[in-house]
């Protein structure tokens, strides 16, 4: 019997790597070749008229000084709404998935759809339901306004604030799901152990599920950072001229402007930033479990 | 929904064993959690309640963002503009043929990574990561200056090939994490009784991944009928459902957006359940 096994293991020695050949085919044309040309875009010189515009490579790194200077200011307020973004979906998430977690018995896993359900809803419709209930003359801002609580701009839509909570929002789900992941795994007897040796709740909570709560925090983050940083919906519904973010530039320039080598260079600045974050961050934070 | 979104829904949907609770003491730090965390629901439904209000709306203008009176009409006459109908139609088209093509590269990739060990397979595993950790925007902007390079005219075909590029990695990693406990000596046991190659795949191997991989294709088809922002750049003049929204947006917004935007989110609750009392009936029964 061992025999067969070992036969049949042998006769698949070349399998895994046949089965693995479309896929990797196609991400090698549809993921990898286009960042060449994307890079070979960001390189490029334009020339020609106005009415027939040329293009051509030419190692042109001035690029990539010229988008980030003139879009300083979009690059900065990208990853500061981001990183704002982020820390209140951690801020948010965390006690729905401890409760879910820990606290919610037999609804875990209604609970568990409960939450997921929303986002069946297309994320623009999410966005524009957003739209409504932030609107000037919606319930939530006259209701903000009778109380004194309204912002000095006297409205809601079209603030910094309204478009970090659009982002919060749309991507707090993975912030959530992760969490909820690692802290199911916490056994709860580790809880009771250190309640035993007398150990208050914060520092419960400090020591014991803060780190085994860690590889959540960490993947949340970046599933929620990452698309965040890019997005130019929340910006183009709920915000203004400026609160544009980088996505809404790299959007008008390749699809409006057709300055394809400013947009191709601040697209694939971006892509580096990010790449370069993503490994700091792991390294920070200390582990290598991702998801 | 956005890539990024496979792993995380996949891993959540795994249930792990764990000992039992002992009754925690209620206390007013407990009743605090709770009502934070009831507070954190609410304004996740919040919008959603607001689209299905206004799917209710009769609108004065041409925007449905204020209320003016309930009727009924909207729901009556749900496909009362032709163009919306249309770009719903071809959203439904590109979900099912992309996710077709995806969910074949991406299961077999899954079922090899996961069956036996193999030389390159941390290097696959590690590059197949890589699509889920590009910002969309980026993503849309990298496939734009493919088409362009290669002068393909943006429609139908460049969607489809984008959509199919994001969900394989997504798909691989769903039905990798759910086939992961898997016991793949079951394909040996079956070739030592003596069924062939073929038919332990047909008999074995396909009705025990079967239910991951339908998770993972319905995740995709949900993500494909949701992306509006890689379409946005690899579209052209053709127009799916999300970017007829985002067209609305700027010049008028029909309260059938809301009509069909809870339509589909009643299939989905019908399509949660089936799966939710089919899950336990196999538990239980």
């Amino acid at each position: 019997m061992a025999g067969a096994a070992t036969s049949s293991r042998q006769r698949s020695k070349i399998a895994p790597y046949l089965m693995v050949l479309p896929a990797l085919a196609y991400l090698a044309i549809f993921f990898v070749v286009p960042f060449f040309s994307l890079a070979r875009t960001s390189l490029s010189e334009t020339g020609g008229s106005v009415f027939m515009p040329t293009m051509e490579f030419a190692w042109d790194f001035g690029n990539y000084i010229d988008a980030f200077v003139l879009y300083r200011d979009q690059i900065f307020r990208s990853f500061g709404y981001a990183l704002v973004a982020t820390v209140l979906c951690l801020l948010l998430a965390f006690p729905l998935a401890y409760v879910i977690a820990f606290k919610a018995g037999r609804f875990k896993n209604l609970l568990l759809g409960l939450v997921i359900l929303p986002f069946f809803v297309t994320f623009l419709i999410r966005t524009i339901a957003w739209k409504t209930i932030l609107a000037d003359e919606g319930w939530v801002v006259s209701t903000l306004g009778a109380v004194g609580l309204l912002p000095d701009e006297g409205r809601l839509l079209s603030t910094s604030w309204a478009v970090i909570g659009g982002l919060t929002y749309n991507w707090i789900i993975f912030m959530i799901l992760p969490l909820y992941v690692s802290l199911e795994k916490i056994d709860p007897r580790l809880l009771e152990a250190s309640k035993d040796l007398y150990s208050s709740a914060p520092r419960s909570f400090r020591r014991v599920i803060m780190p085994l709560a860690m590889p959540g925090v960490l993947a949340g983050s970046m599933l929620v950072f990452i698309p965040a940083v890019g997005d130019f919906i929340n910006a183009d519904y709920l915000g203004s001229t400026q609160t544009t973010m980088i996505g809404n530039v790299i959007q008008k320039q390749f699809l409006v402007v057709k300055d394809y080598p400013a947009a191709a260079a601040l697209s694939l600045g971006l892509m580096l930033i990010i790449l370069v974050g993503v490994l700091l961050y792991t390294r920070a934070l200390g582990t290598e479990d991702l998801v | 929904m956005t890539t990024q979104a496979g792993a995380a829904v996949a891993a959540a949907a795994q249930p792990t064993p764990k000992a039992k609770i002992v009754k925690p003491r209620r206390n007013w730090a407990d009743l605090l959690l709770r009502i934070v965390a009831g507070l954190v629901l609410l304004y996740l439904f919040l919008p959603i309640l607001v689209i299905i209000l206004f799917s209710f709306n009769k609108p004065a203008g041409k925007f449905n963002y204020t209320w003016q009176g309930f009727t009924l009409d909207n729901w009556l006459h749900p496909f009362k503009y032709p163009p919306l109908t249309e770009a719903l139609k071809l959203s439904l088209n590109v979900a099912a043929v992309s996710t077709a093509v995806a969910v074949v590269l991406g299961t077999l990739v899954a079922i090899a990574l996961v069956r036996q060990r193999w030389r390159g397979q941390s290097a696959v595993d590690t590059f197949l990561v890589l699509p889920l950790t590009a910002p969309e925007v980026v993503m849309g902007a990298a496939l734009l200056t493919l088409f362009l390079d290669f002068s393909w005219p943006a429609g139908y075909t460049t969607i489809l090939l984008s959509h199919i590029a994001f969900e394989v990695s997504f798909i691989a990693m769903t039905v990798r994490a759910r086939v992961r406990g898997f016991d793949w000596t079951l394909e040996d046991a079956s070739l030592d009784l003596g069924a062939g190659p073929t038919r332990t795949f047909f008999k074995i191997t396909l009705p025990l991944i079967v239910p991951g991989i339908i998770a993972a294709a319905m995740l995709s088809f949900a993500l494909s009928l949701d992306d509006f922002i890689i379409t946005y750049f690899v579209s052209g003049s053709t127009v799916t459902y999300p970017l007829y929204v985002n067209a609305a947006v700027k010049a008028a917004v029909p309260p059938q957006i809301n009509v069909l935007a809870t339509a589909i989110l009643l299939v989905s609750l019908i399509l949660l359940a089936i799966g939710t009392l089919y899950r336990r009936k196999k538990f239980v029964g």
